[in-house]
């Protein structure tokens, strides 16, 4: 029926201290928004990237870093430092143990949205996920040169809808003063949602893309060295019915363990230099690579938690000495020195939960906010669940180090209450 | 567990009128740490139920320890105290702190209020630390809250609107009167005031003395007052300087004590 007077105590004191105490919780709240955050969008970050590709055996390009091409060729990051010849990519391709291929061209651009050429084994055999394969919302695949298929992002964001012609640009940039506008593309279909950058991508025949930088001239191909590699190709045939070069093509084998001979063959490749790369493997590099960068983060996101328990503790101790009076008054009436450790350690618990509480719901309306942007702007796409085991460690750790560092506070004030007694301290 | 406590001391109602002082020290000496000096040395001093006590003595003369070792905040290291018959040296700290929630009511010369707590919430405080306080204020079948009233009503502090103003806001002799009904609430058996009046002027001083013995005449509670201001030593029953029961100090030239 009654509540325990020390219960008591400790809420009216705290309300008496509204603004001291929200502050506290405040920078609490945004410690454990910074932590939880950086962690989950590196796991998140993680978790997308592996998503992007499944059931590829290898991703060849021409010689470079194996980063460096399954970025460019698959997550559409960066640039390929160069393509590939066409009859380089039929080799390979029709060598024993290949199952599918699928080539890639990129280098052109619709309003910031990446262009790829490539061929309708591209909707047959290309996996994310869990194999998952692309599911058309609307439309078809593109049976001619003049088609083109949206990811979804492009489609909602730019508002097409199939039977909508757009032009492409040469180059990669958000704005880009080249248009072919020669050979405009008429909108065949649109992709169903992956949350991987074929959401952001504008699919063409590679027809389609060669069309294009024929129309325009050799001059404009969509890059430099292809155009030398291809120009006097280009130049003597009038429509040629191959594609001079691509950037990259995904392998698909027929029996997994194949793909490091695979591999070592691809390297091996008398015609020009490649690089064959198992996706995994190049996960695992870059994961390397982003780790360091991943642990600072996170030894940054642990410090503020630390900043934000320190100002939790000032706070306290500040008040510790002029609530020296209330502890001596408290004794008078009957409080037992543990009263009054409880009192100030269950205030920093008390603090400490609701600042992580305050943290965890903000992070979650945060996500869920700002899971849109995330996705157009940076390609992340944050799934909003429940805390992992991990965050729920790292949410206990904070709440445990909140309590520890109560104790503090606590024990001196416990001492001061057994030295001062009722002695009023002015 | 505060029940079980008040079970092991003698009730009021029993031992009133019996030749059992309601405290009684003999041989007491208390120092703050071992090889510190000796700061309260009391060979005896028995003072009686109902008795009004005057304990004069000027500041930094030990009073406020020797009030420590009544209230049991601290143990005397030689000799015994002996509260309403319980001999404190034999208490753990936890059950003397039960034991002065129980038994003991305060008053200090300031700051008696927590700042945060209402009128009425600073005066119930008391009980909230002793179920045995809590249940004779409700004795009357009223709660804590309407008997925190009463009693404030009983020293002048019935006005609606002063009960509802922020402790901080009220006259000194208002906070004063507030920390009284604190320490009378739930009839303790002792009401120990360490110079509860001295930041009052005449009048209220006066006044406030009025209605603190007319409330422990009425559940004759023994009280003791400390006060350096002689002028007030007529109105008690019995006089005790502090200086002259306290060995501990100086002996000589007391007649030239400022």
């Amino acid at each position: 029926m009654r509540q325990p007077v020390i219960l008591v105590l400790a809420i009216k004191s705290l309300r008496n201290r509204k603004f001291t105490a929200a502050l506290t919780v405040l920078s609490i709240a945004l410690a454990v928004v910074l932590l939880l955050g950086v962690e989950r969008i590196r796991h998140e970050s993680r978790e997308s990237f592996s998503a992007t590709i499944s059931g590829t055996d290898l991703v060849v390009g021409a010689r470079s870093s194996p980063v460096h091409l399954l970025l460019a060729a698959v997550f559409h990051i960066g640039n390929a430092t160069n393509n590939l010849r066409w009859d380089s990519y039929r080799a390979i391709a029709t060598r024993p143990g290949v199952a599918w291929t699928i080539p890639l061209s990129l280098g052109d651009s619709h309003r910031g949205y990446r262009v790829l050429g490539t061929t309708p084994d591209y909707f047959e055999h290309y996996r994310f996920a869990r194999e998952r394969r692309l599911v058309l919302a609307q439309g078809r695949t593109f049976e001619d040169e003049h088609d083109t298929v949206l990811g979804a992002d492009v489609a909602r964001a730019l508002k097409y809808k199939p039977g909508d012609s757009i032009v492409i640009a040469h180059g990669a940039g958000d704005v880009s003063f080249s248009l072919h506008e020669q050979h405009p593309f008429t909108v065949a279909g649109i992709l169903a949602r992956t949350g991987t950058p074929v959401d952001r991508t504008v699919h063409v025949s590679l027809e389609g893309l060669d069309a294009v930088h024929e129309d325009a001239g050799d001059g404009q191909a969509a890059d430099p060295l292809a155009a030398i590699i291809g120009g006097d190709r280009g130049a003597a045939a009038n429509k040629p019915s191959t594609p001079r070069a691509i950037t990259a093509f995904l392998v698909g084998l027929n029996s997994r363990p194949a793909a490091l001979s695979m591999q070592r063959a691809v390297s091996e490749y008398a015609g020009e230099p490649l690089t064959a790369v198992l996706p995994g493997l190049a996960l695992q590099e870059l994961w390397e690579i982003t780790g360091a960068v991943e642990k600072t983060l996170f030894a940054v996101s642990a410090l503020v938690v630390v900043v934000g328990l320190a100002g939790m503790l000032v706070a306290l101790l500040t008040g510790l000495s002029e609530r020296r009076r209330e502890m001596a008054v408290l004794r008078s009436v009957g409080a037992r020195p543990a009263h009054v450790f409880a009192l100030i350690l269950g205030e920093a618990a008390f603090l400490t939960a609701l600042g992580v509480v305050l943290g965890v719901s903000a992070l979650y309306v945060g996500l869920l906010a700002g899971q849109p942007w995330l996705e157009s702007r940076l390609g992340l796409f944050i799934a909003v669940s429940w805390p992992s085991a991990y965050e729920l460690g790292l949410i206990l750790l904070v709440g445990l180090a909140g309590v520890l560092i109560g104790l503090i506070p606590a024990h001196r004030c416990y001492r001061y209450s057994l030295a001062d007694g009722m002695t009023i301290r002015i | 567990m505060s029940t079980l406590q008040s079970s092991r001391t003698p009730s009021l109602a029993k031992g009133e009128e019996t030749l059992e002082p309601v405290v009684e020290l003999s041989n007491v000496r208390f120092s703050w740490a071992a090889a510190s000096p000796v700061v309260v040395d009391i060979e005896s001093l028995r003072i009686a139920n109902a008795e009004r006590i005057f304990l004069r003595g000027p500041s930094g003369s030990g009073k406020t320890t020797l009030l420590s070792l009544l209230a049991g905040v601290v143990a005397p290291r030689e000799g015994t105290v002996r509260v309403l018959g319980q001999d404190l040296g034999k208490l753990g700290s936890a059950a003397r702190d039960r034991f002065r929630a129980d038994h003991i009511g305060f008053i200090f010369q300031m700051f008696n209020l927590i700042p945060y707590l209402s009128v009425v919430e600073n005066v119930c405080l008391a009980c909230g630390f002793s179920e045995r306080r809590r249940l004779r204020a409700t004795r009357a079948g009223a709660s804590v809250e309407t008997e925190a009233v009463r009693l404030l009503g009983h020293l002048d502090m019935a006005d609606a609107a002063v009960l509802r103003r922020p402790v901080t806001n009220l006259s000194v002799g208002q906070q004063q009167r507030v920390a009284a009904a604190r320490a009378l609430i739930g009839a303790p058996e002792l009401v120990i005031a360490d110079e509860p009046t001295s930041s009052l002027d005449a009048d209220l001083r006066s006044a406030f003395l009025d209605l603190l013995f007319r409330e422990c005449a009425q559940e004759r509670t023994t009280l003791i007052f400390v006060s350096h201001d002689a002028s007030l030593a007529p109105r008690f029953d019995r006089e005790i300087a502090f200086s002259a029961i306290n060995r501990a100090l100086p002996r000589p030239a007391t007649a030239n004590a400022p």
